[in-house]
């Protein structure tokens, strides 16, 4: 039977992932998937203790991140795509001039 | 002899931990996919998997609403927009394989583990029960449930939320305009800086062969090789075996003759330019 436990567990294995991935990769738009990877992973752990808990809360909790992550991901991509257009890379190792 | 109640129950119980285990190491899987593909695309790819199955993980746990809004907003909107910047900040925009920082991975590898190793304890720590008794909540309510939630206890969130979708959509304008910067070429001016250049002729479209049409295939000049200004300078170029596609990293010479004589500008710089890059 699974329980909600294998869910968290599943969350976790996802978020620990994620943030691998947003330390290691170089490119702005992997990193921000990401991200979204990670806000995914959690929205996994609060429909599973929604489900744990019986009520709704959970549930409702992760429509709002999901909001959330919609408007983040646009404005993200935005201020990538402008960068890209001043520098010519997506790189964010290109996107030093406030390094020093 | 087992009652068919208790038999089916049992199938049940069963048909869900199969699809969780099936679910569950397919999204690991694409999920380290994400972390190990060197190309955007792929990411973007494995990032739609990874979203789906969640999703129908979600419908396992008695979410059908969040289930749909998972495959409406991730993969249809969030991925579309994903796949868009994709395109236009372009295919070649693959992460490079050298470590700017020395020891970077090594060391997002020990946080990473380390990461794990703090959650799990802290899971580990907690008691997580089996699922309290779902009822009609989890099942053919869930919708009408939901939607009391947010109107009633949550409405003031949810009033928030739409002054944040205003101002994300305002941003985004404002940060993907384009400020024009120099008066936009005319009709004229296009056909004097096009008589100006040294071919005012237009370039050459890619060629058709018998084993191929795609549009990666370049055209041949009279003397068999293979004219390199025929094809975009995104895709490689092919050789004439067309087996071997150039890979961006090669020098373009190796795809095609020093036949060409005036290839582009912008394409010689770029490739020595990004011989790093990739």
């Amino acid at each position: 039977m699974v329980s909600p436990a294998h869910y968290v567990a599943l969350a976790v294995v996802l978020f620990v992932i994620g943030a691998i991935g947003v330390l290691v990769r170089r490119n702005a738009i992997v990193i921000f998937m990401c991200v979204e990877l990670m806000l995914n992973a959690v929205n996994l752990a609060f429909v599973a203790f929604a489900r744990l808990h019986g009520n709704l809360d959970g549930q409702v909790i992760a429509f709002f991140v999901m909001v959330v992550a919609a408007s983040e991901v646009v404005v993200g991509l935005a201020i990538l795509t402008s960068i890209f257009r001043t520098r010519k890379s997506a790189s964010v190792d290109d996107a030093n001039l406030l390094k020093y | 002899m087992t009652h068919p109640v208790v038999l089916a129950v049992g199938a049940a119980a069963a048909t869900q931990s199969i699809a969780f285990w099936a679910l569950a190491i397919g999204s690991v899987a694409a999920a380290l996919g994400i972390v190990l593909a060197r190309k955007a695309v792929h990411c973007a790819v494995l990032l739609a998997l990874v979203m789906l199955t969640l999703a129908i993980m979600y419908a396992m746990q008695g979410a059908p609403f969040l289930a749909f809004v998972q495959v409406i907003v991730y993969t249809g909107a969030v991925l579309m927009l994903f796949l868009f910047v994709v395109m236009i900040v372009g295919v070649t925009s693959a992460d490079s394989v050298i470590e700017t920082i020395k020891g970077q991975r090594l060391a997002a590898g020990v946080a990473g583990i380390a990461l794990l190793v703090l959650l799990s304890l802290i899971v580990g720590q907690a008691v997580i029960g089996p699922a309290a008794p779902g009822g009609p909540n989890f099942g053919s309510a869930n919708v009408g449930a939901i939607a009391t939630l947010i109107f009633t206890r949550y409405v003031f969130p949810f009033e928030v939320t739409s002054a944040l979708l205003i101002t994300a959509a305002l941003g985004a304008m404002v940060l993907a305009h384009r400020e024009r910067t120099s008066p936009k070429p005319s009709q004229r001016d296009l056909s004097i800086r096009r008589m100006a250049s040294e071919r005012p002729a237009p370039l050459p479209g890619p060629g058709t062969y018998a084993r191929h049409n795609a549009v990666d295939m370049p055209a041949l000049l009279p003397d068999g090789t293979a004219a390199r200004l025929s094809v975009s300078a995104v895709m490689g170029v092919r050789v004439e075996s067309g087996t071997a596609i150039a890979g961006p990293g090669e020098p373009a010479s190796v795809a095609a003759p020093a036949q060409d004589e005036n290839p582009p500008a912008g394409a010689a710089a770029d490739t020595g330019d990004e011989e790093e890059r990739w």
